[in-house]
């Protein structure tokens, strides 16, 4: 069976910096992979090279065994790929449902029919259960914006679910956000992967969240990968422990 | 409960607009026909500025090819139905060419992209006698026939206009509470993300000005034959910044904006000209005080009494809204 992902050679380089250096790895269906490193070492640059998000300097990307090259990031998540950035992304003026239902209705029906369908491109129950699925309800109506920062965190990552996705890549979704959210989104991430079969790759600082959700780990360090393998095993490598001491 | 109450109003108003003229003078007649004109000019505008957030200051411009093209066309012994499509369809074409800037640039650059295209077609219009007629225009635009009937008088013009200030109404709505609408909105609030989500913003950017472009080119051709005559002068920059004013007082982004903007831009001269010499003068400062006190227009003013209302029930609720 073909790996969900598979990054062949990637690298990026802004003017003489490589911020991702010739990276391979591959994703598999069903794990949970973590790709941590010292601030600045390439991560959410590779996420967006992947993506399709910005055009790589070399190398391949494949989905399901198709080479993405060219897609603009829409193709790439209408192929069944999901994302949250970074820094938070909702749409501030629009209510939670309508944030939900704008993140499925695209991948129902045709241009012509979502513009002659029905105004929720029926969507809106499936949309009431994934915002209850996130824990979000009483919040329905309220518009984005007027969200805790943590509730927003979900909802971006709710949106990043919508359309139920074979493949999420998250970026820092544990970032800035409390405990009890944080204990609350690992088992929502740990629901997706065993209910759904949803696969994922993570970006995250917070060790104790990657070493308890992922089934594998790999570090990039300098736009390079310097280690990879259990969680357990990464976290005792020497290397990693120097390219973050030194980092 | 609300929804019933908004409906109940707006055919209330409807009602109102179907009998107005018959206790009109035939100047206050062309005064509401001049209204729902340039509402449909502003709705187009409101569209891709204010609900897909694409700025543009070339809405005259596409007045202009509009007003122009059905001219023309009539004259040339076309029907005037024809002629409105072909103008409709031209100015949707244009606008999607135009979108592709759009593409590459945003905010002030892309207002500077649409206003060096204003002054194109404004040159064009001039320089081109052969066919625009240059600065002498075009002369004795006939009022389209409908069903054998003229429109020569006034009120039988304005339910033409009428007719088309309804349905483009509607159409408008029925785009903006599709998933289309949403997709627009999506694309002014934060393009990146839609994209992440599956939207096609290329896509969406050129059709919110496409189809904005195109009620410019309908109200154009309708202005026509309203004033049975038009001229370059009829649509420069100036123009432009009307109907952006328009869209801007009313507030950007509220569906009744336009509609709202529109009847202040034109009647309020109307209203101020006892004063004189003083009105433009007076126009002006209202206009600064308003976007002062209000930058969101006249329905951002509605919102924030909603808000305050709401606040009153729950005070602790929202933060965020009041701080905007
Ligand atoms: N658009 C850009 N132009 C120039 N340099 C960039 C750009 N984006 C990122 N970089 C550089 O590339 C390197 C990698 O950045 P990246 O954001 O991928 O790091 P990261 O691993 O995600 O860091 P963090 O953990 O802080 O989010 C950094 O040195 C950064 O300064
Ligand atoms: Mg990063």
């Amino acid at each position: 069976m073909n790996p969900v992902l598979s990054v062949k050679g990637v690298s990026k380089h802004f003017g003489g910096l490589k911020a991702v250096d010739d990276v391979t790895f591959e994703v598999r269906r069903g794990e949970i992979l973590g790709l941590i490193g010292p601030n600045g070492s390439g991560k959410s640059t590779l996420f967006n090279c992947i993506l399709g998000q910005l055009p790589a300097s070399g190398g391949k990307v494949e989905v399901d065994g198709r080479d993405v090259a060219g897609l603009r990031p829409c193709d790439l998540n209408l192929l069944g790929v999901g994302r949250t950035f970074q820094m938070l992304q909702v749409f501030p003026e629009m209510t939670v449902l309508e944030n939900i239902i704008l993140a499925g209705q695209e991948h129902k029906g045709t241009m012509f029919s979502r513009l002659f369908g029905k105004p929720d491109a029926g969507l809106t129950d499936e949309a009431k259960r994934m915002i209850e699925f996130f824990r979000l309800t009483h919040q329905t109506n309220e518009k984005a914006g007027s969200l805790s920062y943590g509730q927003q965190k979900l909802l971006d990552a709710a949106m990043a679910f919508m359309a139920g996705p074979k493949l999420v890549l998250l970026d820092e979704p544990a970032g800035g956000v409390n405990l009890t959210m944080l204990a609350h989104l690992k088992e929502r991430l740990k629901a997706f992967n065993e209910e759904r079969g949803a696969t994922f790759v993570v970006i995250e600082h917070n060790m104790e969240f990657v070493m308890s959700l992922c089934t594998r780990i790999i570090v990039l360090a300098n736009g390079r990968i310097i280690a990879e393998g259990e969680p357990e095993a990464v976290r005792n490598d020497p290397q990693v422990i120097e390219a973050y001491l030194g980092g | 409960m609300n929804a019933r109450a908004n409906f109940l109003a707006i055919l209330a108003a409807v009602a109102v607009l179907a009998v107005l003229p018959s206790s009109l003078s035939t100047y206050s007649v062309y005064v509401l026909c001049s209204w729902m004109v340039f509402s449909i000019a502003a709705m187009g505008l409101n569209l891709t500025l204010g609900f897909a957030g694409q700025v543009s200051l070339a809405q005259a411009a596409f007045m202009g090819i509009g007003a122009y093209t059905t001219a023309l066309m009539t004259m040339a012994g076309i029907p005037w139905p024809l002629a409105m499509i072909a103008a409709a369809v031209e100015c949707f074409l244009i606008g999607l060419v135009l979108g592709y800037p759009a593409l590459r640039v945003q905010h002030h650059f892309l207002a500077f992209v649409t206003l060096a295209f204003n002054a194109l077609v404004f040159l064009v219009l001039r320089n081109e006698e052969w066919l625009t007629g240059g600065t002498y225009g075009v002369v004795g635009i006939p009022r389209p026939s409908v069903l054998g009937f003229s429109t020569n008088q006034q009120t039988g013009f304005y339910y033409v206009v009428f007719g088309f200030f309804l349905v483009l109404s509607a159409v408008l709505y029925g785009i903006l509470r599709s998933p289309w609408g949403r997709a627009f909105q999506a694309l002014r609030e934060n393009p990146i993300r839609a994209n992440s989500l599956g939207v096609d913003i290329r896509r969406m950017t050129l059709l919110a000005f496409a189809i904005g472009s195109a009620y410019g080119g309908i109200a154009g051709g309708l202005l026509g034959q309203l004033v049975q005559f038009i001229d370059p002068n009829s649509f420069t920059l100036t123009i432009s910044l009307k109907v952006l004013l328009m869209v801007i007082v009313g507030g950007a982004g509220y569906f009744f904006g336009p509609y709202l903007g529109a009847l202040l831009v034109i009647l309020m001269p109307e209203f101020l000209r006892f004063t004189e010499g003083y009105y433009l003068m007076l126009y002006a400062l209202l206009v600064i005080v308003l976007m002062i006190s209000c930058p969101k227009g006249l329905l951002g003013i509605v919102d924030r009494i909603k808000l305050s209302i709401k606040l009153r029930q729950n005070p602790s609720a929202t933060a965020w809204e009041q701080g905007k």
